[in-house]
This record gives C-alpha cells, structure tokens and sequence, in this order.
C-alpha cells in the first residue's frame, strides 16, 4: 500500500504543470542529444556497414527510415487513444495535451512512411503506388491523424476540444484493427503484385541491429518533440497561472 | 425504460413525417448522384454491370453521410436533447432510439429504391437480393458509425466537412465487405463469409457505439 501510495504521489506530481514543464526542460538535452547520437550510429550502420541485400541490392536500405517510421505511425496513435482515455476518465489536463501533442507528430511519421514506402515501391515494384495492404491501411491511419487534427482544430474552447479528440481517438483505436484485416482480407481477393514481404526471422543480425536502433532512435525522437510541443502548449494555455509568469520573472 | 425509447422513436417517425423533405432530399441526391455515372461513362453495359455494386455502395454511403445532419441538429438546437440528458433512462439507451428511427427514415427507404437503380445500371436480376442484403446489414453499421461523427460536431458552425474526415475512414471496412459480398456472388462464389463479417461490425458498431455517442453528446453540449 506504501508503494502503491508512492507511485500514486510520483504520478500526480508528474502530471502537474509546472514540474513536467521543469522536470522535462531539464531531460530534453538528454533525450535529443541521445537520439542524435542514435541516430547517426542507426544510419551509419544501416547505410554503410551493413551487407547489401541479394534481392534487393542497395534499394532496401531505405527501411532503416520507413520501418521505424511506420511503427511509430501505430504506437503514437495508441498513445493519443491511451492518454485521450486517461484525460477522460481522471480530466488530467496534462494527458490531454499529451494526447493532442502527439498528433502532429504521428501524422508526420505516417506520411514519412508512406512516401518512404513508394520510393521503395519505385524500384522493387516498378510504380510508386500499389493497394497493398499495408499501405492502404497507413493511408487511412493518415486519414484518421487529419480527422483528429480537424475536429481539435474546429472546437474553440481548447479543453471541450480534448475531449472530443479523445473520443474520437478512442473509437479510431478499435477501429483500427477492423479496418487492418478489411484491407488486408480485400487485398489478399483482389492479389495485388505483392512480390516481396520481409520474412521475419530470415533478417540477417548485422541488419536488423541498425534497424533497432533506429527504432529507438525515432522513439527518442518522439519524446523529445513531444516534450518540447507539450511545453509550448503548456506555457499557452496557463499563460495566466502564478508559475507561468514567475518563469517570465527570471 | 423501454417507454422513453419508445417515446422519442415515435416522436421522430412523426417529426419526419411532418417534415416530409428531410425523408425525400437524401433519396433525391442518391438517386441523382448515381445517374451521374452512366453519363460520365456512357452507355457502357459491360463496364456498368460491373462497377454498379461500388457505384451504389459508395454513394449510398455519402447519402447516410449527408442525412445524418439532421439526427441531432434540430434537439440539439431548441435544447431538446438537453433535457435528454437529465432523465433518469441513460442517454446511450436514448440515442439508439433517434437512431433507429433515423435509419426507419432515411436507410429504408434508400434500400426501397435500390432495385430501381440497379436496373438503371444493369444490374443482373438475381443480383439485386444480393444487393439489398448488403445494405441491410451495412446502412445501419453506416448510421451508427455516423452518429458518433455527428455527435462530435453537431456544435460546431462548419461541422459538414469535418464530419466526412472523422467518419470516412471508420466506414471503409463495411464498404470493403459490402463489395466484396457483391463480387463473390456475381462470380458464382459465397458471400456467407463477407456477410457475417457485415453482421458481426454491426453487432459490435451496435453494441459499443452507444456508450461513444452518448459521451460524444454531453461533450458538444458543454
């Protein structure tokens, strides 16, 4: 009860404004300065040390950029359902804003995916698009980032806006897997040129490892500008709280 | 309980009845907007045959889209649906009866005419039952889904296009069933599968969607 006690205490302290916009003012180096890092071993790794492809040649190479990308397109949306819930049920006004923050940024990872995924298709599949399941189904995961950025962006009052998103997030997320499945089923009918999938196990080590890296890498990332989009927004809406202004002091 | 349901699901058959417009508008733009097809093709039975199914699907699908501006508007306006919230019957039970009655207005009917535009496109006679059990199990998925879209934006001034970007994505799945039922029956194939995977949305969209809407409500009502 003690610990449960304590990790309760943790939580709510965190999830005030003023510490979180301390607290991650003073983690941001850290985390970008770490991605950099990360990220310059993930593309050296990835684009110079790892073996060419004996399918593929040099052209795979771009998934050390589209494979992370589209798993952050996923996990960034689950995040904005999984926020958006907590900002409903406890109106904890730092999930909200977590959950909104993080849609910019996971349509800008899907849209990278997708126009990763077509300079691939360009070589491999000698045309720029194809209904393949997958990338119909990161089209209208797209779809689903602009509607949440709409409706936000459509309602004045900036808390009422969270909660709608909320719960458009919320029903999107069980949606989700509805629409994978449809697509995939209504691909695998129409059997579109899918020549190449990656087998998962058959990835060699020398390239999966740069391939994890980057995954890690794209995750710092995200937490980094989450951090820095959640401060602005933060400083925004308590413009006229006590902190706000003691910060503007110094 | 079952009496307020009941209530509110007769209070918006007559409405509609009174307002007989609201009923005739989205069967007039479906019946429109699918006429446009064959002149923008030409009269090209082959072809027409068969993209008929997608033809109708998809502008049967923006038609529920168009009707479902008035399942909350007018309450929502004169403070009706206000008062809604504060009965002791839960307003997700509430929502289903408008909506029900929403679809005995505008899906109903759109399935009604269907037939008539299936000979428009040449549709195969032994078809069209075909086709009129997908709507059947797809319309109300559509009104459904929509409602939670419309619940959302019924406060907001511009709230038309907002709404196609919210709900077109959660639509496609009955979309991708609908049709592909419709193309494994014209190739002499079962649909069985396709349906029951209509059927199971539904029931999920049925049971699950209430408690969305209901929530979606009070948040616009704010």
């Amino acid at each position: 009860m003690n610990i449960l006690g304590s990790i309760k205490r943790l939580y709510h302290q965190f999830a005030s404004p003023p510490y979180f916009y301390r607290i991650s003012g003073l983690w941001l180096p850290y985390i970008m300065g770490l991605f950099v890092l990360l990220f310059a071993a993930g593309l050296y790794s990835g684009l110079i040390l790892a073996p060419i492809d004996y399918e593929q040649g040099e052209a795979y190479r771009i998934i050390y950029v589209h494979v992370p990308a589209a798993w952050m397109s996923m996990f960034i949306y689950i995040v904005m359902a999984v926020t958006g819930a907590i900002g409903l049920i406890w109106r904890l006004k730092l999930a909200e804003i977590v959950m909104i923050s993080s849609a910019p940024i996971g349509a800008s990872f899907t849209f990278l995916a997708l126009v990763t995924g077509s300079i691939w298709g360009k070589p491999m599949w000698n045309t720029w698009w194809v209904w393949d399941a997958r990338l119909t189904s990161e089209l209208l995961l797209l779809f689903l980032y602009f509607g949440v950025m709409a409706l936000y962006n459509a309602i004045e009052d900036k808390r009422t806006a969270a909660r709608a998103v909320a719960i458009l997030a919320l029903v999107g997320v069980v949606n989700i897997p509805i629409i994978h499945y449809s697509v995939e089923w209504w691909n695998t009918l129409h059997q579109g040129p899918t020549i190449t999938k990656f087998d998962k196990p058959s990835i060699h080590l020398s390239m999966l490892v740069p391939l994890l890296i980057m995954a890690v890498a794209f995750k710092l990332f995200y937490v980094g500008s989450l951090f820095m989009r959640v401060r602005t927004e933060l400083l925004a809406r308590e413009q006229k709280s006590k902190w706000v202004a003691n910060l503007l002091k110094k | 309980m079952f009496d307020a349901w009941l209530q509110i699901f007769k209070r918006d058959l007559l409405i509609a009845f009174r307002r007989r417009s609201e009923i005739i508008h989205p069967l007039i733009f479906f019946v429109m907007v699918i006429s446009l097809f064959p002149l923008a093709i030409g009269d090209d039975k082959v072809l027409l045959q068969k993209i008929a199914p997608a033809i109708i699907w998809v502008t049967a699908l923006l038609a529920t889209m168009l009707s479902l501006d008035n399942l909350f508007r007018s309450d929502f306006d004169d403070g009706s649906l206000e008062q809604m919230t504060l009965l002791k019957t839960p307003l997700s039970l509430l929502v289903t009866a408008k909506i029900t009655a929403h679809w005995f207005i505008t899906g109903l009917p759109l399935l009604l005419i269907t037939p008539l535009l299936a000979v428009l496109l040449y549709v195969p006679t032994e078809m069209i039952s075909m086709l009129l059990l997908t709507l059947l199990l797809g319309t109300p998925t559509l009104s459904l889904i929509g409602a939670v879209g419309i619940a959302l934006t019924v406060g907001l001034r511009q709230g038309g296009v907002i709404l196609s970007l919210l709900i077109l994505p959660l639509y496609i799945p009955v979309l991708i069933f609908a049709t592909l039922a419709l193309q494994n029956s014209a190739q002499g194939f079962s649909a069985e599968a396709q349906l029951a995977m209509m059927l199971a949305i539904l029931v999920l969209a049925i049971t699950l969607s209430p408690f969305a809407i209901a929530a979606a409500l009070k948040v616009s009502l704010n």
